[in-house]
C-alpha cells in the first residue's frame, strides 16, 4: 500500500482534465487496411486510384463493366488469404472460385472464365495443395466456370500462410442489365438472400486463439444461378452486392453513400441465426459486420419486390430471403436500423478489422 | 441465448417504460457507470424511449478508454521487442499511445496477438518457452480475477517466460471522485452489474449514504437497464437513497469470495491515473510484491517511461457528464473512432464512440454530414 | 466493463490441476475456467467473462424478475394507459399517484 495516498479525494477539476493527441496517418500498412472498411477505401482512393487513373476503375464496382468488341464484359479480381485454409463448410479453394464468381454476378454477369494464381509457401505439404486444388476445381464445375489460365510462385518459408490464391474472372453482362448503386432511389426495397454472419463465424470458430465449438458451416456458394432467376423476373434490379468483408453493414453503407439515398432496416427482420448471434455476443461483435460468402443484398424497385422475393425463395440459395428495409430520402448516405425496442441507431461503415472485445 | 433473449423482450420493455413514464415528475440525471451499459443503451436506442426528464450520463466505465497513456506507451515499448509475444484483448490494439498503437507495432514487425482469455496467453507461453510472453492485464473488477488467476497459475506452474503488464482500475473510488466534484450533476447511479458479481455490494451503502444518491446494481440487457432506471427514478421521486440490486440473477451481496480472495493475494491497491481524467487515489490495482517476478514493467525495465497527457480534448467533461459527446467541437470532424482525440472515442464502448457509431442521426445535420466517412 | 454472458455447464474436468468446464452458450461451446466457482455443477448456468465463470446464475431470481416485469404491466392496465399519463404530465398536470405507489 506504499504507493497510495491518504489525501482526501480531490475535486475533479474539469479544466485540468486532459487527453492524448490523436493518432493520425499511419506510415505503414496495418491489418485494418484489408478489412473492407474505411481504411481499405482510403487505401484505394488515396494511393491506388490516383496512381492508376482510368474511368472504369473510378466506378469502384465489385466488378468492372467494360465494352469490348461490341460486348459488355464484367471483369473482376480478388485475392484469398484466409486462415486456416480449411474451415467448416469450405476451404480457400472454394472461396477463390465463389468470391470472384460472385463479384461478377453482382454486375449481372454469369462468370465464363477464371484465371488462378497460386502463391505457395516453401514447405507446405503437396497434399494440402492437392486438396485445395481439388476443392477449387469442384467449386468451378459447380459454378459452371472454367479455369482458363494460371500461375504459380513459391515464397520462402515464413513468408506466407501456406497458400495464397488470386483469381480473376470474366463474364458477359446480359443486355438491359445495369446494376449500380447510383440507380437506387428512395422507395427501393432491400432484400437479403438469407442468414447473415455464417461464414465469418464458421472461420472464427477454428481460428487459432479463438476456437469455439459451433454447429455452423460457411455459407460459401456461387450466386450466379440465384442472380439469373432474379434477373428473369425483371432486368430492372437496381443494385446487388455480396456482403463479404465488413458484412452487411459495409455493403449497405457503400450503396447508401454511392446512391446518395438513406437506408432504413428493421433490425428484427435481419436474419441472424442463433449460433451467429451467440458467438457474436461472447466475442463482442456485431453480426451486421461479419463476413458472408454465399449471400447477396439486393435493392429492388418496389413494384418488382414481391415477384423477385418469390423467385429468390424458390431457389435453393435464396430459400430464406427476406425484405429487411428500404431506401429513403431522409439521412442521405446513412444506414439507420430500427431496433427491436423501437429506437434507432446508425449502422456505420466499419473502420478496420473486427476484433473480439472485453467491454 | 437463454437469459439474454428474455431480457430483450419488447413487450416487457414497454411495460417497464410505461412504469418509468408514469413515475417521473421532475428532471433527473442518472449515470450508468459501465461502458457495457452505455453500449447497450445506444445499441438498442433505449435513451430515445425514456422520458425526456430522465437523462443518462455516460460514465467512465470503459477499461480500454481509461487505461493511462503512460501504460500504453509501456505496452508499445515491450511489444516492440523481438523476443516478446505480446498478448492482449482485441479492443486494446486500437488505443493510441504516443504516436502509435499496437496495430502499428504489429505492422513494424512486433508479435502482437489477440487472445480471448488471459489463460490463452499463458498457454502461448508454455508452447513458446524460448520467447517472452507478456499479457496486457487491464480492466475493472470483473476482468481482474481472471488476470489474477493467470498470474497465480504462472507462479504455481513455474512458467518463467510469462509476465503481465497490469493496469487495473476499481469502480467505487471513481464514483467517489465523480460525486466529490463541485460541478457534478449526477443524482443516481446504475452500478455495473458484472463488477458486483465479483465484488458484491458491500462498498456501496457508505457511498449512497455519504453522497445521498441512490445506487442500483444494474445488468446489461435492455430490460435490465430499464429496471435499473425504473428503480433509481422511483427512489429519487421518493427522496430515498439506498443501494438496490436490480440484477439479482447474477449479483449477490457478498459477490464471489474466491475471486475476491485471489484479488487480495495477487494485487495491491494503488493510486491510478485514468486517461483523460487524472489520478484518482486508491483507484487501481497492481501486482503485489510477491508476484513482482511476473511484473512486465519490472522485467522489461519500463518503469522509467513517463508520459504527460497533452491537453487537447474535452473527454474529461464527457466522462463527467458535463458535455454530450456531439457537443464537443472536435466530434466527428477532428475526432473519430479512427483518429480519436480522447479516451471516450477510443473504445467502441466509450461514450463518444457509441454516439459516433449509433446516434449520429440525432445530431445536427451539418455535424452528421461532416462525421460521415467519405468513400 | 465487461462483456460477460450466461452459459450452461455441459461437463467438468481437471486439467493441469485446474478445474475446467465445457460451457454451452446457445449452441456455441467454449472452455471455461471454474476455479472461482468450484462447486458449480453440470447443468447449472454461470456468468462467464474472458473464459472464467465468475458467478452462478440464479435461475429462480431470473424467473422472478421477469414475473415482476409482467406484473408491472398488469398494474398499469388497472390504472389506465400510462402513455396518456406521461402525455398529461408533459402537458403540466400532476402525475397519477396511485400508479406510482402500487
Amino acid at each position: 500500500m506504499s504507493d497510495t495516498t491518504d489525501l482526501p479525494v480531490p475535486a475533479l477539476d474539469v479544466e485540468a482534465w486532459t487527453c492524448p493527441a490523436p493518432l493520425r496517418d499511419r506510415p505503414r500498412v496495418v491489418m485494418g487496411h484489408g478489412g473492407g472498411g474505411v481504411l481499405s477505401a482510403e487505401l484505394v482512393q488515396q494511393i491506388f486510384a490516383p496512381a492508376f487513373g482510368g474511368e472504369v476503375l473510378a466506378q469502384m464496382g465489385d466488378a468492372a463493366v467494360l465494352s469490348l468488341g461490341g460486348a459488355r464484359l464484367a471483369f473482376s479480381t480478388d485475392s484469398y488469404v484466409v486462415r486456416p485454409l480449411f474451415f467448416p463448410g469450405g476451404s480457400i479453394g472454394d472461396l477463390a472460385v465463389n468470391g470472384t464468381v460472385n463479384d461478377l454476378a453482382m454486375s449481372g454477369a454469369r462468370a465464363a472464365y477464371l484465371s488462378c494464381g497460386f502463391i505457395l509457401e516453401e514447405g507446405v505439404e503437396l497434399d494440402v495443395v492437392t486438396r485445395v486444388s481439388e476443392a477449387l476445381g469442384a467449386a468451378a464445375r459447380t459454378a459452371c466456370v472454367e479455369v482458363a489460365t494460371g500461375d504459380t510462385k513459391v515464397v520462402e518459408a515464413g513468408h506466407g500462410d501456406g497458400i495464397y490464391i488470386n483469381t480473376a474472372g470474366i463474364g458477359l453482362v446480359p443486355a438491359g442489365v445495369d446494376l449500380r448503386p447510383q440507380r437506387v432511389v428512395p422507395g427501393d426495397v432491400v432484400i437479403v438472400s438469407g442468414a447473415i454472419g455464417v461464414h465469418g463465424v464458421a472461420v472464427m470458430s477454428v481460428r487459432e486463439g479463438l476456437e469455439f465449438g459451433v454447429e455452423i458451416k460457411s455459407d460459401c456458394a456461387a450466386l450466379g444461378g440465384l442472380v439469373d432467376v432474379m434477373l428473369a423476373v425483371t432486368p430492372d434490379l437496381h443494385v446487388l452486392r455480396d456482403p463479404t468483408r465488413g458484412g452487411l453493414a459495409a455493403s449497405l453503407n457503400e450503396i447508401a453513400q454511392a446512391s446518395g439515398t438513406g437506408v432504413v432496416i428493421q433490425e428484427r427482420d435481419v436474419p441472424v441465426p442463433p449460433a451467429v448471434a451467440n458467438a457474436c455476443a461472447i466475442l463482442g461483435l456485431d453480426p451486421m459486420y461479419i463476413a458472408n460468402e454465399g449471400k447477396l443484398v439486393a435493392f429492388v424497385p418496389r413494384e418488382h419486390a414481391d415477384a423477385v422475393l418469390g423467385a429468390m425463395r424458390a431457389h435453393p440459395l435464396g430459400a430464406d430471403s427476406v425484405i429487411i428495409g428500404e431506401a429513403v430520402e431522409d439521412h442521405p448516405g446513412m444506414v439507420v436500423a430500427r431496433t427491436g425496442l423501437g429506437g434507432t441507431r446508425v449502422v456505420d461503415l466499419p473502420i478496420g478489422e473486427q476484433l473480439p472485445r472485453i467491454c | 441465448m437463454k437469459y439474454i433473449d428474455e431480457f430483450q423482450d419488447p413487450e416487457l420493455a414497454r411495460r417497464l417504460l410505461d412504469d418509468i413514464h408514469a413515475t417521473v415528475t421532475r428532471p433527473w440525471a442518472l449515470m450508468e457507470v459501465c461502458g457495457g451499459q452505455t453500449h447497450s443503451i445506444i445499441r438498442h436506442g433505449i435513451d430515445q424511449l425514456l422520458p425526456h426528464k430522465v437523462e443518462l450520463i455516460h460514465g467512465p466505465g470503459c477499461p480500454v478508454c481509461v487505461t493511462p497513456l503512460e501504460v500504453i506507451d509501456k505496452a508499445l515499448e515491450i511489444a516492440s521487442r523481438p523476443e516478446v509475444i505480446f498478448c492482449s484483448f482485441g479492443d486494446m490494439l486500437r488505443v493510441p499511445g504516443t504516436g502509435r498503437d499496437l496495430f502499428q507495432v504489429r505492422g513494424e514487425g512486433g508479435d502482437v496477438r489477440v487472445v480471448y482469455s488471459p489463460l490463452d496467453a499463458l498457454r502461448i507461453a508454455q508452447q513458446n518457452p524460448d520467447r517472452e510472453v507478456v499479457f496486457f492485464g487491464i480492466g475493472f473488477e470483473t476482468t481482474a480475477p481472471p488476470n489474477a488467476m493467470t498470474v497465480h497459475q504462472a507462479r504455481k506452474l513455474g512458467i518463467p517466460n510469462f509476465s503481465m503488464l497490469v493496469s487495473h482500475v476499481r469502480v467505487p473510488p471513481a464514483i467517489e471522485a465523480i460525486m466529490s466534484s463541485p460541478s457534478c450533476r449526477v443524482q443516481g447511479f446504475l452500478a455495473a452489474g458484472h463488477v458486483c458479481s465479483v465484488m458484491g455490494m458491500g462498498e456501496y451503502p457508505e457511498l449512497a449514504e455519504r453522497f445521498r444518491v441512490p445506487i442500483v446494481v444494474t445488468g446489461f440487457e435492455p430490460l435490465d437497464i430499464l429496471e435499473g432506471v425504473r428503480r433509481t427514478v422511483r427512489q429519487l421521486e421518493r427522496g430515498e437513497h439506498t443501494v438496490e440490486n436490480a440484477y439479482a440473477r447474477a449479483v449477490c451481496a457478498e459477490g464471489n469470495p474466491a475471486a475476491r480472495a485471489m484479488l487480495e493475494d495477487v494485487f495491491e491497491v494503488t493510486d491510478r491515473a485514468w486517461r483523460g481524467i487524472g489520478v484518482i487515489p486508491q483507484s487501481g490495482w497492481r501486482l503485489a510484491p510477491k508476484y513482482r517476478a511476473y511484473d512486465a514493467e519490472h522485467r522489461f525495465s519500463v518503469e522509467g517511461i513517463r508520459t504527460q497527457e497533452p491537453a487537447e480534448c474535452r473527454s474529461g467533461e464527457v466522462l463527467q457528464g458535463l458535455l454530450k459527446p456531439h457537443e464537443c467541437e472536435a466530434f466527428g470532424t477532428l475526432c473519430t473512432p479512427r483518429t480519436p482525440l480522447g479516451a471516450t472515442m477510443v473504445s467502441s464502448e466509450g461514450a463518444c464512440a457509441a454516439y459516433y457509431l449509433y446516434r449520429r442521426l440525432d445530431m445536427p445535420a451539418t455535424k452528421a454530414q461532416e462525421a460521415t466517412p467519405v468513400v | 466493463m465487461c462483456l460477460a454472458v450466461p452459459g450452461r455447464v455441459l461437463d467438468i474436468e481437471e486439467r493441469d490441476g485446474t478445474r475446467m468446464a465445457t460451457v454451452d452458450f446457445g449452441g456455441v461451446v467454449k472452455e471455461v475456467c471454474l476455479e472461482y466457482l468450484p462447486d458449480l455443477q453440470v447443468g447449472e448456468y454461470a456468468i462467464v467473462h474472458v473464459g472464467f465463470a465468475l458467478q452462478r446464475l440464479d435461475e429462480e431470481s431470473a424467473r422472478q424478475t421477469l414475473e415482476l416485469f409482467a406484473e408491472l404491466g398488469l398494474l398499469q392496465e388497472e390504472f389506465g394507459d400510462p402513455w396518456e399519463t406521461a402525455a398529461a404530465e408533459a402537458a403540466g398536470s400532476e402525475p397519477v399517484e396511485e400508479v406510482r405507489n402500487k
